[in-house]
């Protein structure tokens, strides 16, 4: 693995542009990416997510602006850039008459490891991915899960310096995801990883920053928490209730200032809110209540705010 | 080395497929086997001597036309887009598509020209000189299927196959081109098709020398050097989408 020299990103990008005709996919991107980091590219469908991935992987040219990784320019150093990143496309990429274990070889040879230390990081990531078992069948004999991980796999192979990972774990059912969690979680520090994702909760769990997009411009960028944050503040506690007079309100008011009635009951915001106080305070007024459950703010929330779309699989 | 890597997936992806290598092996030895048996005093074309070279040449284009499939299949695959990602040159790339089928057509011209023997296929002049043009023919052809596997999709390289089998009549592989004439034997003169038989039948038959064929060797080699050299620029620019 290499590593860039002190202080630099391991990802910059300046000034990004890519115009297909007269349609804009992706719009004056500027990011810095740190050694080590798990950034998370999050947006809808035609966001410029991949396009974004494929200029950085040297597949795309620019329309305009630059970006390097490693201190390597995608423009004029593309065969340095090939070398230290690792890539796993958003649609599975295994060579369907060869072995799990041949894919992996083919893709270590290809990134010029020796054979010694292409097997053992096959036999690795064999291991990791568990497909050591079914590891000398056919891929195309595989289910789209089990070619789903060994796509990632190939991505990881040759240790890169920076992994791409577009939708990795997209088709994986909910075991096998939260071992590819576990996986990348554990390249966090060593690996700066960029990974989009349409699983909100997966970016959520995994990304040390995400950068929303939306029609090839971002839209915002920070930790998840900075995020959620900045969209909606602190915790919701909805309460269902049946008879919230204005006094009820009131006697609820004078703990809660921040409460207020919404059809069917009351919402109170806010990080310390009891529920046995909030109890207290509507009992003597004769209020039923009938739940109370607290509202986190999610990534989806924070999607919905910033773009006013939804972020569907 | 990227490129033996590239190389020995391509001919794993070849070996695993045996009806299609059957096929590409099978089909021109059993056109000669047909072909020399119908052929006599009536059909003096039809000579092992006369034949040889030209199913040799017909087995190349079939190795051109499964040379263009499996990179024009893999083109729309995200495999593809998976290998541009690692760091292999343009040229390393071209290789390791390329090594595999002309390995195939080595063994197709070796088998047939031994098959020829056996039915009476003249061997008077230097076989390292028949190896060479028909090396030189296989170099053209599969570079010509890298230019096809490059541009086009899997239907259009089908077309191209077709075009590029009814260009090598003028080769005249299946009939003599001189006693037709005309603008077949121009557009003949112009292709690479017509040095390679002429030379390759000029060798087996009269033992002829490399002074003798040397305008052919020239012709075809010249031929492979621009395919080959045509083949790296465009997949070069095929390395970004």
């Amino acid at each position: 693995m290499q590593a860039s020299s002190e202080n630099e990103p391991a990802i910059r990008i300046e000034g990004l542009c890519k115009r297909f005709g007269s349609r804009t996919a992706v719009a004056n991107l500027d990011l810095d990416v740190a050694p080590g980091e798990l950034f998370s590219l999050l947006g809808p469908n035609g966001a410029g997510k991949t396009t974004t991935i494929k200029m950085l992987c040297c597949l795309l040219r620019p329309s305009a602006g630059t970006a390097s990784i490693m201190g390597h320019d995608i423009g004029n150093d593309p065969l340095a850039v090939k070398r230290v990143i690792g890539v796993s496309p958003q649609e599975t990429a295994v060579a369907p008459n060869l072995t799990a274990r041949e894919n992996l070889a083919l893709i270590a040879g290809l990134h010029g490891l020796d054979a010694s230390r292409a097997r053992a990081r096959t036999d690795e990531l064999l291991e990791v991915t568990g497909l050591t078992q079914r590891a000398d069948d056919k891929a195309k004999k595989y289910s789209g899960g089990l070619q789903r991980r060994l796509s990632v796999a190939m991505a990881l192979v040759s240790d890169p310096a920076v992994v791409f990972l577009d939708e990795p774990t997209i088709g994986l059912d909910p075991q096998a995801r939260r071992g590819m969690w576990e996986y990348i979680e554990g390249l966090k520090g060593e690996t700066t990883i960029v990974l989009t994702t349409h699983y909100l909760e997966e970016a959520d769990a995994l990304a040390d920053r995400v950068a929303v997009v939306d029609d090839g411009v971002l839209v915002a960028l920070g930790t998840p928490a900075e995020l959620k944050a900045r969209v909606l503040g602190e915790p919701v506690m909805i309460v269902e209730a049946v008879g919230v007079t204005d006094d009820a309100l009131g006697a609820l008011l004078d703990h809660y200032p921040q409460a207020h009635r919404v059809d069917g009951g009351i919402e109170i915001p806010g990080e310390d809110v009891s529920v046995y106080e909030v109890g207290d305070c509507l009992r003597p007024f004769d209020v039923e209540i009938r739940s109370t459950s607290t509202k986190h703010v999610s990534l989806d929330d924070v999607f919905l705010e910033l773009t006013g779309k939804e972020l569907r699989e | 080395m990227r490129s033996t890597e590239l190389a020995t997936r391509n001919l794993r992806e070849v070996l695993r497929d045996p009806v299609a290598l059957g096929i590409a092996l099978a089909l021109p030895l059993v056109l000669l086997l047909t072909l020399q048996a119908l052929g006599g005093d009536d059909a003096p074309f039809l000579t092992p001597t006369r034949l040889t070279p030209g199913i040799v040449l017909f087995g190349f284009v079939m190795v051109m036309f499964s040379s263009a499939m499996i990179l024009s299949r893999d083109r729309e695959t995200s495999l593809f887009a998976r290998l541009l990602t690692t760091p292999i040159r343009s040229e390393e790339f071209v290789w390791g598509y390329s090594l595999p089928y002309l390995l195939v057509a080595g063994v197709q011209a070796i088998v047939l020209t031994v098959v020829g023997i056996a039915v009476g296929l003249s061997s008077e002049g230097s076989p390292l000189l028949v190896a060479l043009m028909f090396a030189l023919m296989a170099v053209f052809f599969v570079a010509l299927g890298m230019i096809f596997g490059s541009t086009m999709t899997v239907a259009q390289t089908s077309g191209a196959y077709a075009l590029v089998l009814m260009l090598t009549i003028f080769g005249g592989a299946w009939f003599d081109l001189e006693e037709i004439g005309g603008v077949f034997v121009t557009v003949g003169d112009v292709l690479p098709f017509k040095h390679a038989l002429d030379g390759s039948r000029a060798i087996m038959a009269d033992g002829a020398g490399f002074a003798d064929v040397a305008t052919d060797l020239y012709w075809v080699g010249g031929y492979a050097v621009v395919a080959v050299v045509a083949a790296v620029i465009v997949f070069r620019r095929r390395m970004y989408e």
